[in-house]
């Protein structure tokens, strides 16, 4: 029997009617048209289909789409703001983090995760974030200098912002 | 112009999904114990559900009835309890990440603070639990072996009442606990460490997220400079996380010396009945009890006063 659902999804309610056993990232694709999420190896393996669930990062295809009821999603589709890149947007643009891209929304919502927790990583912290997302074109070195760039513009922006 | 067939499935009905279940997300332990009493047998509880929603979309499970247990107040503890000689309280919903960086299991629970980081990977330890991970019941669960080794129990009710089980008598088999279909898993359990005491967990993974080839639950507690107490506890070398309790018992009541921690680790590999597979041969891992037992407990000869 379907369920009737409201969601937060990068800042606008939306609500679904879903058969329970529907995962959250056919919710966030197939429902809600969002198909930045993307499907990968489906078995909780390879962090492609990563998404934030009230800011912590979460397999998509490892959820039900009902347990996300009442809550707040934010996919690589809600980074962008008033026509302007997300900082880590940019980043991965100037560092050259991406090859394929296929990896690239997971990849950028965990690092986004990451500079909320921690906004100076080291290396390594960088590289335990992005341990349960795989990149087949083997660019975790740019990946991780992206996330860098990322955390090094932020601190600037923030250093300067008028308190 | 010839059409280009889509090699790529654009719905979800063409991925991998579960079969049909009734959904309930009962808000307290009490409205969820009396679903379980009504569902029973038909009913699986989904906590962190890093394991079970994986078993569901390949069908391995399939239950009529999912209870999510994830907007229950009062399941998120995490603390010692003076009580008694005193323990550690892990509620059913405590995740892996909160328990990676706890400062109370680190400086208090040096096993399981070892063992938090190398569950699975960050996105998964979000989510996962160490209670759903002993009720799963996964002979490769690193939990398992920990709590084996601490000495652990599990605390579960149901609307008949409350029952302590050691984890010992818990894992009862590969995925399987002598948890009743009416039960909730509420709590997890450990004693507090007395003396000076220490302890580490050592894994060995092919990769980051893979399950063990081999992993290491070890505990001492010393007086004196001799064993009070010792626990090890062995993951992915059986049909359940297995406690080596002769090997346990080599090392009461002597120092933590070359030939003492030989002589465990001998038997601890001894205690070990690994299957050759992908990740190994049998003789391969039951050797790298061995050198992981006697690792590990040299990482501990300079155990910590409590």
């Amino acid at each position: 029997m379907k369920q009737s659902i409201t969601v937060t999804v990068n800042g606008q309610p939306r609500g679904a009617e879903v058969e329970p056993r529907m995962l959250l990232v056919h919710l966030l694709r197939d429902v809600f048209g969002l198909t930045g999420a993307h499907v990968g190896c489906d078995t909780t393996s390879c962090g492609v289909c990563t998404v934030l669930v009230d800011g912590t990062p979460v397999k998509s295809c490892t959820m039900f789409g009902v347990q996300v009821d009442g809550r707040s999603v934010t996919t690589v589709e809600g980074l962008a703001a008033n026509g302007a890149m997300h900082p880590i947007q940019e980043a991965f643009k100037e560092e050259h983090g991406l090859q394929c891209g296929f990896c690239t929304p997971a990849m950028m919502l965990v690092a986004t995760a990451l500079l909320e927790e921690n906004p100076d990583p080291t290396e390594d912290d960088i590289r335990w974030a992005i341990s349960g997302n795989l990149c087949r074109c083997t660019g975790y070195q740019n990946i991780v200098k992206s996330v860098q760039y990322c955390a090094e513009q932020m601190r600037q922006a923030s250093a300067g912002a008028p308190s | 112009m010839p059409t280009i067939a889509r090699s790529v499935p654009q719905r979800w009905e063409a991925y991998v999904f579960p079969s049909n279940f009734e959904y309930f997300a009962p808000t307290t332990i009490d409205e969820a114990l009396g679903l379980l009493a009504e569902h029973g047998d038909e009913a699986k509880i989904l906590a962190g559900g890093q394991s079970l929603i994986p078993l569901m979309k390949l069908r391995f499970a399939a239950p009529a009835v999912v209870i999510d247990i994830n907007r229950v107040a009062g399941l998120d503890h995490l603390e010692e309890s003076k009580r008694g000689r005193g323990f550690l309280r892990v509620g059913a919903l405590v995740r892996n990440a909160t328990l990676e960086r706890s400062e109370l299991l680190s400086s208090r629970y040096p096993t399981m603070a070892a063992a938090a980081p190398l569950i699975s990977d960050p996105i998964v330890r979000n989510q996962g639990t160490l209670v759903g991970s002993l009720c799963h019941a996964d002979p490769q669960g690193d939990f398992g072996s920990v709590m084996l080794a601490l000495d652990g129990e599990i605390v579960v009710r149901s609307t008949a009442g409350e029952r302590r089980i050691p984890v010992k008598r818990f894992l009862d088999g590969p995925f399987t606990s002598t948890i009743r279909p009416d039960e909730l898993a509420v709590e997890a359990r450990v004693p507090s460490p007395e003396g000076r005491f220490s302890g580490t967990y050592l894994k060995l993974e092919r990769k980051v997220g893979d399950f063990a080839t081999v992993g290491v639950a070890v505990f001492v507690a010393t007086e004196r400079g001799k064993v009070m107490r010792a626990g090890i506890g062995l993951t992915g070398v059986g049909a359940t996380n297995i406690k080596a309790t002769e090997a346990e018992a080599a090392l009461v009541g002597h120092r933590l010396s070359d030939t003492a921690i030989d002589e465990a680790s001998r038997l601890a590999a001894a205690a070990a009945d690994p299957r050759t597979d992908v990740r190994g041969s049998a003789d391969y891992k039951r050797d790298v009890v061995r050198v992981y037992v006697a690792r590990g407990l040299q990482q501990l000869t300079g155990a910590k006063a409590a």
